[in-house]
């Protein structure tokens, strides 16, 4: 159990074994994707109350589910830094913390293009929203922390303390942005509350998520063995697969 | 001689106090040495030398708990220090670049602040130990208002009430004219002769009889003893 | 044949408690402060001062300020409090008093949790005690006034527990003071809803006991969970120095 612990945390393990499943990752993400999307975009029902711009869901539900389950990936990652002081969890902390702040703005924009036509404007402060844009700076935050300091490895143990400290007030934020949205605007938007929805038009959205969650993993694993191979320049195996392609 | 259990009340004139097994220490990609191991003991004074860069200052902050960028074993009287960090900090006295003095505050309120977390420890010996550094006058003036040298002075008075048997000194001889050297030159002798350890830094050109010498080098480390 | 087993070497073993050297820890960074004062009166200032661009570049109107005050009040304390985080480890850090605090052998989270109430007491506290001043120059009525107090005496404490986090992360590193801001600004939001919202509930005639209660439980949360944190980042930035 130990020495397979021990081994996963090897970043030539990783880099060896991940090079092999990358192109299931990617060629199943883009079917999923491709599936849920177009059969969102083009199959599924109207919508009875927004018409046909609730369709941005199939984009913005994937996005937004994402960026919030990244951030609780990295604090697992975070976790496992800290205690068995493993060098991929570093380094999927740094390689991923990127992915998850363009899909929390992308989730966030596509959040404002739908809120043009459904409420009139492009922003508007209501609990998901705001609770989405804190995460995002929670997100810039991280990025800006690992950027500031340069031993890599006292910034990856620094951005594993600050991911932790936030993924404790990630639930607290989210329960006071929601107070403090029915405090101040007294259930005026009743229209995100979704309604019990066809299975025509879940079934879609499942696939998307999934999509996406493979493409991520493939994304993830691109930037973990970039980061990786800049890391261990200096190491015989990462020479060898300069010279030689393959590990 | 080497048994589970050690008596609390002190360690053996043979046995090491601090054991170092085979340090690595990595820093902004460039390693400072591999395979380090050494033994510290008791007794002795052991000058940690090398080049500019060569890790002497790192060296002493990791053996203190300070810098933990490293791997390897570290034994406290034979046992890790990691298993007994509270035991290890209360026999170890550090002393870094940075005196650990505050200007604002006068040299009794930093030794009473720096003894406050340690031992309880009455003024009259605090001011004992001021005079016995060259501060008598000045234990009640700020020490921002006292020399470079004085406020080094003020952290040294530290290691005249010292109970702590093993000292990390990094660059202690800054800044101290020639009677201080000379002091801190037979002080360190005489913690030696009671049966502390003393591992010291210095650009100063340190020389004591029976000093061991330990080498740090651009190309690894050899340990000269 | 008899060995001559010489225990010479005496291992240091008394010791003082927890306690003492968390009064020492305190008593220290309150007499470092008395002795330069400017610093103590500087977020005061500071905190005067935002609050009176408010009705400048707002509006002076008594309504729109009754409605605002309380936000605006804690919104001005939340960033005295962020400006003077930013001194509480870095001095110490400077002259070597630091490494000799970690080096106490002592839990390092005790004399963090030490260190946070002197910097509570010395800036969170006054903010407190100026506050009925400002509430009245922004029109708040006495009941807003007392509760907007009461949540501040709660949630200041916060603040700087939360903060000493965001201190001990951005020890030593260039332009920490504005990295502490973007690192814990998030983290202040919910102290900063309850806050407000307590005060806004209390104008309309609720009951603000629940509320209160509420960032009480904040309070117990990051009293125990922040000095942790702010261990060990302190420890991985003493490291990195």
């Amino acid at each position: 159990m130990w020495q397979f612990f021990h081994k996963l945390g090897s970043p030539k393990w990783f880099f060896g074994i991940s090079t092999r499943f990358m192109p299931w990752l990617l060629m199943s993400g883009i079917v999923l994707l491709m599936a849920g999307v177009v059969w969102g975009l083009a199959f599924a029902p109207k919508d009875y109350l927004q018409g046909n711009s609730y369709r941005i869901i199939f984009i913005h539900v994937p996005t937004a589910f994402m960026a919030q389950s990244i951030y609780i990936m990295m604090a697992s990652a975070a976790l496992v830094t800290l205690v068995w002081r493993m060098k991929l969890a570093d380094v999927f902390v740094k390689a991923v913390t990127p992915v998850g702040l363009v899909l929390t703005f992308l989730a966030l924009f596509t959040g404002a293009v739908w809120g043009k036509p459904t409420w009139g404007t492009w922003w508007i402060w209501d609990a998901r929203l705001t609770s989405m844009l804190i995460l995002l700076f929670l997100y810039g935050g991280v990025i800006a922390l690992d950027r500031a300091i340069n031993d890599e490895k006292s910034a990856a143990r620094a951005v594993a303390v600050l991911v932790l400290v936030g993924v404790v007030n990630i639930p607290i934020i989210k329960y006071s942005v929601e107070w403090w949205n029915t405090l101040h605007q007294p259930a005026t938007f009743k229209l995100t509350e979704k309604p019990s929805m066809p299975a025509e038009m879940w079934v879609p959205l499942l696939l998307s998520v999934l999509g996406l969650y493979l493409i991520f993993g493939w994304l993830a694993c691109v930037r973990m063995q970039t980061e990786i191979l800049s890391r261990e320049q200096r190491t015989r195996w990462v020479k060898e697969f300069v010279l030689k392609g393959k590990v | 001689m080497r048994s589970a259990h050690r008596p609390d009340y002190g360690a053996l004139m043979s046995e090491p106090l601090l054991q170092a097994v085979n340090l690595q220490c990595e820093r902004d990609k460039r390693i400072l040495f591999r395979e380090l191991s050494f033994s510290i003991l008791p007794g002795t004074v052991t000058r940690v030398e090398g080049p500019n860069g060569s890790g002497k200052t790192t060296l002493l902050r990791m053996l203190a708990g300070l810098n933990d960028a490293w791997t390897g074993e570290l034994n406290w009287c034979g046992s890790s220090i990691a298993n007994q960090r509270e035991v290890f900090l209360r026999n170890m006295l550090y002393l870094g670049h940075r005196p650990g003095i505050k200007p604002l505050l006068t040299p009794m309120e930093n030794l009473r602040a720096l003894m406050a977390g340690r031992r309880p420890v009455s003024d009259a010996v605090l001011r004992q130990a001021l005079q016995g550094t060259g501060l008598s006058g000045f234990e009640d003036v700020p020490c921002r208002n006292l020399s470079a040298g004085q406020q080094r002075r003020v952290a040294l008075a530290r290691l005249l009430i010292a109970d702590e048997p093993l000292w990390l000194l990094d660059e202690v001889f800054t800044a101290i004219d020639a009677d201080g050297v000379t002091a801190l030159e037979a002080l360190l002798q005489q913690r030696a002769a009671e049966g502390g350890a003393v591992l010291v830094t210095t650009h100063h050109d340190l020389a004591l009889p029976g000093m061991q010498r330990l080498t740090l080098g651009a190309g690894g480390v050899t340990d000269e003893r | 044949m008899n060995v001559e087993v010489r225990p010479v070497v005496p291992l240091a073993s008394s010791s003082v408690g927890a306690l003492a050297a968390m009064k020492g820890v305190f008593s220290r960074d309150m007499k470092v402060a008395f002795r330069q004062r400017q610093d103590l009166l500087n977020p005061l200032l500071f905190f005067i001062m935002v609050v009176t661009l408010f009705p400048l570049g707002v509006s002076p109107e008594a309504s729109f300020l009754r409605e605002a005050g309380a936000g605006i009040l804690w919104v001005a304390a939340l960033l005295s409090v962020l400006l003077s985080l930013d001194h509480l480890f870095r001095h110490d850090f400077d002259d070597g008093t630091l490494e000799q605090l970690v080096l106490q052998p002592q839990p390092l989270f005790l004399l963090i949790l030490a260190k946070t109430m002197a910097h509570w007491m010395l800036t969170g506290l006054p903010l407190v005690i100026l506050t009925p001043v400002l509430g009245v120059m922004v029109h708040l009525d006495g009941n807003s006034i007392a509760v907007l107090c009461l949540t501040l005496l709660i949630g200041t404490p916060v603040l700087s527990l939360i903060g000493a986090i965001g201190a001990a992360l951005t020890l030593g590193l260039r332009s920490a003071g504005v990295l502490l801001s973007l690192l814990i600004i998030p983290l202040y939001i919910p102290v900063l809803i309850f806050g407000t919202g307590t005060v806004a509930a209390a104008a309309e005639g609720a009951s603000v006991g629940a509320y209160l209660a509420l960032m009480g439980a904040f309070l117990m949360l990051a009293l125990t969970l922040a000095p942790f944190a702010a261990a060990a980042a302190l420890r991985i930035s003493l490291s990195n120095g």
